[in-house]
């Protein structure tokens, strides 16, 4: 009955000792009006026997397909240790560690997160994690207008090859303190970022451009360049990055003469399953200079009464608990559950392993589009390079064609068109380590009659 | 105390991995493709160490906290009841955690099921009109609920209202939250007996305010008895209400947010609904909302048409505030939340509120039976309630923070202190519904020993906790000399 | 007991102003302030030429449990930001009056005279009043 422990004697005895002689009488302060009438919306109670064969034929019926899906979640092998650890009890049932005492574990944890993530992003600091990359994101631009102190204008350059869900929770979450998002176009010939699109806003009051590496497309953008130009003009870069890719690309801490400003991403691909969309999380990095602009927990190495070294939250009179109306952001939490998967999954696989599960990505994908354009009507939109997503086109509509592939157990890849209706049948691919030859052979052979079985537009 | 456990950078050496781990090695040609200008020089600074001595450290670190499955944790305001293991396992079957969030809804029916029910069953409870499911925590889900309000305000050409009323009693974020949609706040003050000064509240009403957000049973562990006025006087100036459900478990089944008058909700599923707080997240903090804000729920929503589960997107509510987050929120949590619902059913829905009260009620009576003094005593606990300890600070030079850390030493987690800010020295105690009559009696007896030792050996209490891995830990120096990432050169 | 130096003007929201040979003013946060918020972690202080309006927010004094805005008690351009705050935020704890100061500021044209400061001894009633 509800994980509630008490027997009979035990709510007589709790009754007397209040002095009340119904559990009713305690409610006697409400209103009788306002009491539930009914709770037909919730049906009978299920016992751990009937909920487990509810679940279990539930995910059956979603079953596990062969999935070359990506565009923002990313399939990666999750060693075995990684969820062992995280879903301890003392890890999955702590609360923020606010008694720090009592919590050394998650807050030597958290340190350990923050200097894994300013490792792999060449960034100073690092906080304890966001919700996803997308509000990671939107975060970051409100941050920006916070810390770019020459600019007043609230203006935000946004390159249309950010994840287009990205630039959606930037809008919703931003907008109604007055930022704006001014998107750049790209070419439809390379897929990245258009330089001369920059050039309309020489001279102009402009906070910060975001630049997405690899951008939605699986691209590569011109970051060094990007970045300098932003510079130049005291502008501040937010880098929305992979983590994977971080062991084989330039990280945002190096772009440019001066490195990005603020790094932010979706942390999803370091050790956390796809889910249907979460629990993500977001990491967020920066100078040190901006830390006291930086939403979210913080955790600092200091020491005790006694001199020996332990670990607390600090920095937080900019949280909402102290400084409330004017706190940096509302957010209260990080999704702590989420970073000790990723900072046990880091710990594994190290500098060489995510080297390796980098390289083997992108080897994968190479070998994806290779085999995939050698079906009749499908050529790569952009030319190389990519890191693990390209875009194919193809010559008739993409989404009957997807359906056939579905029908086969092949989730064959997200159709733009919805997305970027001037890229025409454009098809997002992503192959990770986890596919093998087999599988991308499988795919070819399938998508070879489903381009048959969908008529040519 | 135990050996201090090494920051993992430490344990590692260069060339050592969990190799078992990895994939096999590419060829180098198969980066040939990628610009010399773009790739790493170096590479991270990641630990490199073995499988077995990272399973050791994580493990050795899980056991330096307090948490619920080894320890009474009665934080209040933060409903740290069980999480049912039952509810993690069947959320983390092995089709559920390999979906990806942009597969086909053909391929998701299992898991749109069960969000979609999630949503009805919490429409029941809260009564509601719509649910969605989209934000990640109880703040995400505030900016929801305020956002739409705004939205209303907008779409109706009313561009005017911006100001959001909170009492002065309420939580950090819920100002916070009203900065963050663009709002002025208007803090407003309490009576003595906890309720809301309704004078204060129909003076600052006016054709400027956007809503006010509330959370009944109040932040003083008291129910607001006067919601029905409240709810008129708001109303009638044109404004909408809004309630934060940090609170919910207390009235759970046995009240709805709905019925006493308010317009949108959110509910912490992690607290409430018992999913894991995960030392500080994933949450998730579900919106309802009444017939006037349906229009701008947040998407994606699940919609239902005959048997198929679809998701519902702009297309669907074009007046949406619109999305926040990349997919489909913290689905993993959504899932522990209808396991948990499903489990207790509509009897135990009602069984939590009553027990949860049960429970509060007890431990208050105790604690003033032993000479503690309740903040507001004339009035009964809802699921949690406030001590003060301001004759202790007073008479003993002992403050609630002392008391809190002794506790630790006897093996409660303390409970939640300093808040809210206008009662002195005070400790917010929520026991929850999952704990025995035995665990209470404890808390209580080792509360009566702190104050004994208060008494008699201050200083046993003032320099506490004396059993922890640390003590009392410098928070000016760890201000002053930043130290947020390990660095090499840093070490001895 | 907080210090109330006789030579200095207050604001009701605890700054202090002291009239300087050249015509500019250096401000402040009193003995009551610092002693309020505890150990100063973080100081935040203006640029040279940055223009300031009277109550404007313009520095930011930061403990381990509260951060406070410091607003300008009057108009002007600030002339310096004390440079030394940065690394020691502790000296306002330890010397409000002297080597804690914030910022100077070249008052706007009868600013001076429309600013509504408080002499010692009203400041030390408004303490007063406040319980200190």
């Amino acid at each position: 009955m509800a994980f509630i422990p008490h027997t009979a004697a035990d709510v007589a005895a709790m009754l007397a000792a209040i002095g009340v002689a119904r559990i009713e009488d305690l409610f006697a302060e409400i209103p009788p009006e306002l009491r539930v009438k009914s709770l037909a919306g919730v049906p009978e109670a299920l016992n751990e026997m009937e909920i487990g064969r509810l679940m279990s034929a539930r995910a059956r019926a979603d079953g596990i397909a062969l999935s070359f899906l990506g565009a923002g979640a990313y399939e990666h092998h999750i060693p075995a240790a990684v969820w062992a650890i995280t879903t301890r009890g003392e890890f999955y049932s702590a609360y923020t560690p606010y008694q720090a005492e009592a919590s050394q574990g998650t807050l030597q944890l958290i340190y350990e997160f923050q200097s894994m993530i300013a490792g792999l992003t060449g960034m100073e600091v690092a906080n304890a994690s966001m919700y996803d990359g997308a509000s990671a994101t939107a975060e970051a631009a409100l941050m920006a207008v916070r810390a770019n102190r020459k600019s007043r204008s609230a203006r935000i350059l946004v390159p249309q090859t950010l994840h287009p869900h990205y630039r959606q929770v930037a809008v919703t979450t931003a907008s109604n303190q007055g930022l704006k998002f001014e998107e750049l176009p790209y070419g439809t010939h390379d897929g990245i970022t258009a330089a001369d699109a920059l050039a309309r806003y020489e001279g102009q009051d402009v906070t910060a451009l975001v630049i997405q590496q690899p951008n939605f497309f699986g691209r590569l953008e011109e970051v060094d360049a990007l970045t300098d130009w932003a510079h130049a003009r005291g502008i501040l870069v937010i880098a929305v990055v992979n983590p994977t890719s971080l062991a084989l690309l330039k990280p945002p801490g190096e772009w440019g003469a001066r490195g990005a400003d603020i790094a932010v991403g979706e942390g999803q691909p370091l050790g956390v399953p796809l889910s249907s969309g979460g629990p993500y999380f977001g990491f967020m990095t920066t100078r040190m200079e901006y830390v006291r602009q930086m939403p979210g927990r913080i955790v600092g190495r200091t020491v005790d009464s006694t001199g020996r070294e332990g670990f607390t939250l600090t920095l937080q009179a900019r949280e909402q608990h102290i400084r409330r109306a004017r706190a940096t952001s509302n957010i209260c939490t990080n999704q702590g559950l989420l970073m000790t998967a990723a900072t046990v999954y880091l710990s594994l696989l190290g500098p060489q392993g995510l080297m390796r599960t980098a390289a083997a990505a992108h080897a994968r994908t190479r070998e994806l589009v290779t085999a995939l354009t050698r079906v009749a009507g499908v050529r790569a939109a952009f030319a190389a390079p990519c890191f693990h997503e390209a875009v194919l086109q193809l010559d008739r509509p993409v989404a009957p064609v997807l359906e056939a592939l579905a029908v086969r157990g092949i989730l064959g890849g997200l159709d733009l068109a919805g997305y970027y209706p001037e890229l025409g049948h454009a098809l997002l691919v992503c192959a990770t380590e986890t596919k093998t030859s087999a599988d991308i052979e499988r795919y070819r052979s399938v998508l070879t009659e489903a381009m048959q079985s969908v008529r040519a537009a | 105390m135990t050996a201090r456990e090494k920051v993992i950078f430490e344990y590692s050496r260069a060339g050592r991995g969990a190799l078992d781990q990895w994939p096999a090695p590419v060829a180098a040609a198969a980066l040939g493709d990628l610009p010399a200008g773009l790739r790493r020089q170096r590479p991270p600074l990641l630990p490199e160490v073995g499988e077995l001595e990272a399973v050791r450290h994580f493990t050795r670190l899980s056991q330096l906290n307090f948490s619920i499955d080894t320890h009474f944790y009665p934080l209040g305001s933060c409903t740290m009841k069980y999480n049912p293991k039952a509810c993690n396992q069947y959320a983390m079957l092995p089709e559920f955690l390999a979906r990806h969030p942009l597969a086909p809804e053909s391929q998701g029916q299992g898991v749109l099921a069960c969000l979609y029910e999630l949503q009805e069953m919490l429409q029941a409870v809260s009564g509601m009109e719509g649910v969605a499911l989209s934000p990640m925590a109880g703040a995400h889900g505030e900016f929801a609920g305020v956002a739409m309000i705004r939205a209303y305000h907008r779409a109706r050409g009313d561009l005017k209202r911006n100001e959001i009323i909170v009492p002065e009693a309420a939580h950090g974020t819920n100002p916070a939250t009203a900065t963050m949609c663009g709002c002025v706040v208007r803090e407003i003050p309490v009576t003595g007996s906890g309720d809301i000064d309704l004078e204060a509240l129909k003076a600052v009403v006016g054709p400027q305010t956007a809503g006010i957000m509330l959370t009944n049973p109040s932040t003083l562990g008291v129910f607001e008895r006067s919601i029905a006025a409240v709810a008129r006087i708001v109303h009638e100036a044109g404004g909408l209400l809004y309630y934060d459900g940090a609170n919910l478990n207390a009235i759970l089944g046995m009240v709805r947010p709905g019925d006493m008058g308010f317009d949108v909700i959110h509910m912490n599923l992690h607290k409430t609904f018992s999913t894991p707080h995960g030392g500080g997240g994933p949450g998730a903090g579900a919106v309802g909302v009444g017939a006037r804000l349906l229009p701008f729920l947040p998407v994606p929503v699940v919609g239902k048409a005959g048997e198929r589960y679809r998701w519902l997107t702009e297309a669907d509510l074009p007046q949406s505030i619109g999305r926040l987050s990349a997919f489909m929120g913290n689905t993993g949590v959504l899932l522990r939340a209808y396991i948990y619902m499903r489990m207790l059913g509509r009897e135990g829905m009602r069984q939590v509120g009553e027990y949860a009260t049960l429970n509060a009620n007890y431990l208050l009576k105790c604690l003033q039976d032993a000479g503690f003094d309740a903040a507001y005593p004339q009035r009964r606990a809802s699921h949690e309630f406030i001590v003060t300890l301001k004759r202790q600070a007073r008479e003993l030079n002992v403050t609630a923070m002392d008391f809190a850390k002794r506790l630790l030493d006897y093996g409660f987690h303390a409970p939640t202190t300093y808040f809210p800010l206008l009662v002195p020295e005070c400790l917010l105690i929520e026991p929850t519904e999952t704990e025995t009559k035995d665990t209470l009696d404890a808390f209580v007896a080792a509360m009566v020993r702190i104050q004994g030792e208060a008494e008699h050996e201050p200083s046993r209490v003032t320099s506490a906790p004396h059993t922890m891995p640390v003590r009392r830990l410098d928070d000016v120096r760890a201000a002053r000399q930043l130290d947020l990432t390990w660095k090499p050169t840093a070490q001895p | 007991m907080s210090k109330v130096p006789a030579d200095l003007r207050y604001t009701k929201s605890h700054e202090w102003v002291r009239s300087l040979a050249d015509g500019t003013v250096e401000i402040g946060i009193t003995d009551h302030a610092q002693h309020a918020l505890g150990d100063l972690v973080f100081v935040e202080v203006p640029e040279a030429g940055r223009s300031v309006k009277a109550d404007e927010p313009c520095a930011v004094v930061e403990s381990v449990k509260a951060a406070s805005d410091v607003y300008a008690p009057l108009a002007g351009e600030i002339t310096a930001g004390n440079p030394q705050l940065a690394a020691e935020p502790e000296v306002v704890n330890g010397d409000p009056y002297g080597a804690g100061w914030l910022m100077r500021l070249r008052p706007a044209p009868g600013a001076l005279a429309a600013a509504a400061l408080l002499s010692a001894a009203q400041y030390q009633q408004l303490l007063d009043s406040e319980g200190d």
